[in-house]
């Protein structure tokens, strides 16, 4: 009796030689299967329980002894991040440099899922996932802030101790200009450039490794199999797991809380639809509802789909901006940014002997603190698109791509902020939100108003606003379901409805008892312990490698 | 009366198929039909498989197994999914479709209350398909 073979689905068929790790584990072995009323359930134990059950211990924690949490998160973020502020410059230098010479190495040519395997996805969805899930929420935020707030910082956080444009009276002092626009566009593009996604680019590259070309499960433990060996499969594996669950989840849902309240104040701003507790809440269930018809959909028919849709969206801002702000202009900002970039990237990230304290404590190890704290969640989302490009493809377009694309952004957004103090400097909103008081969450808003039809690209930004929130938190509650469920994919349902529900209950929680400052200033701390297994990541990764060249 | 019978395979419960085999079987040497075993897999490794490749082997060898215990020969059918969670139905529905077949014959549960909000598998297949449905209950 013979079997024949019919498949004919453009299926990805013989994958090619790679180098499976022999392992006694079998996936889901640790799993509870039942039946509990009309639910499966399909959860790793005990990662699934601990997860859950930790977070709402802190949930409670911040909401029985606020003032406690907040004074003690509020110190301990700050404190981490100006201690060990040369030891985040440090490890995010090393990826970098790792990721660039990987790309140049023999080692480049690994295919992720087998020497023939095909890949998933084309480009065009590719690159609209990577933004989604892990940063074009901060692009928004950030994008006119960051350039805007470095050009004029009365508050001793210029970088490098660069010229201040503004004389103590608020007068122009021209000759300083054109220094500080160049040194304040650099300074965030080097925060939004080679180096956050070279930090997601490191996570990403281990878990397609471990899981594509050595047969682990999609799950963060997966990595540490040449350090740890079988004691992954162990409470090793399960502290690392529950970390990243909890770090993800926590993530996710103070961004959540603290985005309802930039929204609203954006809707305030615009509309003048008063800030409320009850408008806030609104808009997390709104969130939270578009995310769940999101996951219920799937990867394909959800996420990616409103990945693609929010992509569109924001290109049309980008294209907006840059031809009412002046496209020739900007063009030639944006050379003079690469250069700058490429100028200033050694000395921006030269972790000794600097005076710029404000700068570097407050901004640059906050920023790589936390995005290395988002890290789990990102890099595994992107591992799980990521299958079947080489190594060499997969850095590039994890790497040097969306580095380029933050920076137009940055120099699009950032530079006509600048622009617009430089030429408006007594009546510039953009000048009044973000310099004379500080107030963060309008400085878009304050940009788009000194922009022709304010009022439709002000709507177009605070609904790019929330679909960026929903793309974060429907790809984060696909990663935690599939690290709480043993790495398997193809848990039931309930389990990623759960996940996206709690996030939204815990965000609310959050938001009307106090304490989202407080806890997003407890998981910027997991940025810490986080950057050590990172850096044996690389180690990981290189031996993954090392055998997959030799197979 | 039937042409081609296609049995959606679960093998992470492949203790739960003997039923649906064992039909589709009888049935195929009834009208002298073919069989065809549909299973579905991830690209990321899963409590079965590693690797697509290797599903698609384990695949082979369990319709091997089940074709010389039944006397009948039978081919196999991989689905691919990146997410089965949210797409198996729709992909089910498709690879029936594609293959043109025109009997279903499938291991199912006991109903419970949660087939009134989301349908079964079959019973989606039932609706949304041209072919017959046959589900077999796995025993107790």
């Amino acid at each position: 009796m013979a079997t024949q073979d019919e498949t004919d689905m453009g299926i990805p068929l013989p994958e090619g030689a790679s180098d499976m790790i022999e392992t006694d584990y079998t996936i889901g072995q640790d799993n509870i299967e039942t039946q509990i009323g009309p639910f499966g359930l399909d959860i790793h134990n005990p990662v699934f329980l601990i997860s859950g059950l930790s977070v709402v211990i802190f949930v409670l924690y911040a909401l029985i002894a606020p003032n406690q949490a907040a004074e003690f998160f509020g110190w301990l973020r700050p404190a981490l991040t100006s201690t060990f502020d040369g030891f985040f410059l440090t490890a995010a230098n090393i990826f970098v440099i790792f990721c660039l010479l990987l790309i140049v190495s023999p080692y480049g040519s690994v295919r992720l899922g087998g020497a023939d395997a095909t890949p998933d996805y084309g480009y065009l969805g590719w690159f609209a996932m990577l933004f989604a899930a892990g940063m074009g929420i901060g692009l928004m935020f950030f994008g006119v802030l960051e350039p805007a707030y470095y050009f004029g910082t009365p508050w001793g956080d210029e970088p490098l101790g660069a010229v201040r444009p503004f004389a103590e009276d608020g007068t122009l002092i021209a000759a300083n200009v054109d220094e500080a626009k160049r040194m304040a566009l650099a300074a965030t593009s080097y925060h939004w450039a080679l180096h956050p996604w070279a930090i997601y680019a490191v996570v990403a590259l281990a878990l397609a490794l471990f899981s594509y070309n050595k047969g682990l499960p999609l799950s963060i433990r997966s990595a540490f199999y040449p350090i740890l060996g079988e004691r992954v499969w162990g409470w090793w594996g399960h502290v690392i797991d529950i970390v990243a669950v909890f770090a993800t989840l926590f993530g996710l849902a103070t961004s959540l809380g603290l985005g309802a309240q930039q929204a609203n104040a954006g809707l305030e701003f615009v509309y003048g639809i008063p800030s409320s507790v009850t408008a806030q809440v609104v808009l997390i269930v709104l969130i939270t509802l578009l995310a769940l018809i999101s996951v219920i959909r799937g990867l394909d028919g959800g996420v990616k789909v409103l990945s693609e849709i929010n992509m569109v969206l924001a290109i049309g801002l980008l294209l907006f901006v840059l031809f009412t702000a002046g496209a020739v202009g900007i063009f030639t900002d944006f050379f003079a940014t690469l250069m700058a970039y490429g100028q200033e990237i050694l000395p921006l990230s030269n972790p000794i002997g600097r005076s710029d304290d404000g700068y570097r404590e407050g901004w640059t190890a906050f920023y790589w603190a936390w995005w290395i704290s988002w890290s789990p969640f990102v890099g595994m989302f992107i591992a799980r698109v990521s299958r079947g490009r080489t190594v060499r493809e997969f850095l590039t377009c994890v790497l040097i791509i969306p580095s380029l694309v933050c920076i137009f952004w940055m120099t699009v957004f950032g530079g006509t902020a600048i622009n617009d103090m430089i030429a408006n400097v007594d009546v510039s909103a953009v000048k009044a939100n973000v310099i004379d008081s500080y107030s963060p969450e309008l400085s878009l808003f304050a940009m788009l108003e000194s922009l022709p039809l304010a009022s439709i690209t002000s709507t177009l930004g605070i609904v790019l606003v929330i679909v960026f929130f929903v793309t974060s938190s429907d790809s984060g509650s696909l990663v935690i379901d599939t690290i709480t469920a043993g790495g398997k994919i193809d848990a039931p349902v309930p389990q990623r409805v759960f996940w996206c529900t709690f996030e939204g209950l815990v965000a609310i929680a959050l938001l009307i008892g106090g304490g989202l400052g407080s806890l997003q200033a407890m998981v910027i701390s997991t940025g810490l312990p986080f950057t050590i297994v990172l850096l044996l990541m690389c180690f990981a990764i290189f031996r993954g490698l090392q055998s997959e060249l030799r197979a | 009366m039937y042409r081609k019978i296609v049995v959606p395979i679960d093998l992470a419960h492949a203790d739960r198929m003997e039923g649906a085999i064992t039909m589709a079987a009888d049935l195929a040497k009834l009208y002298g039909a073919t069989v065809c075993y549909l299973g579905a897999t991830t690209p990321t490794p899963s409590s079965v498989a590693h690797s697509p490749e290797e599903y698609k082997e384990k695949l082979a060898a369990f319709a091997l197994k089940e074709a010389q215990a039944h006397g009948q020969d039978v081919t196999t059918h991989m689905i691919l999914s990146h997410d089965p969670t949210a797409t198996l139905d729709d992909d089910l529905v498709k690879a029936v479709d594609e293959m043109d077949a025109d009997l279903v014959v499938m291991a199912t549960h006991v109903p419970h209350i949660g087939d009134r909000i989301w349908a079964s598998n079959g019973g989606n297949l039932a609706r949304r398909t041209k072919a017959s449905v046959c589900l077999v209950r796995a025993p107790a």
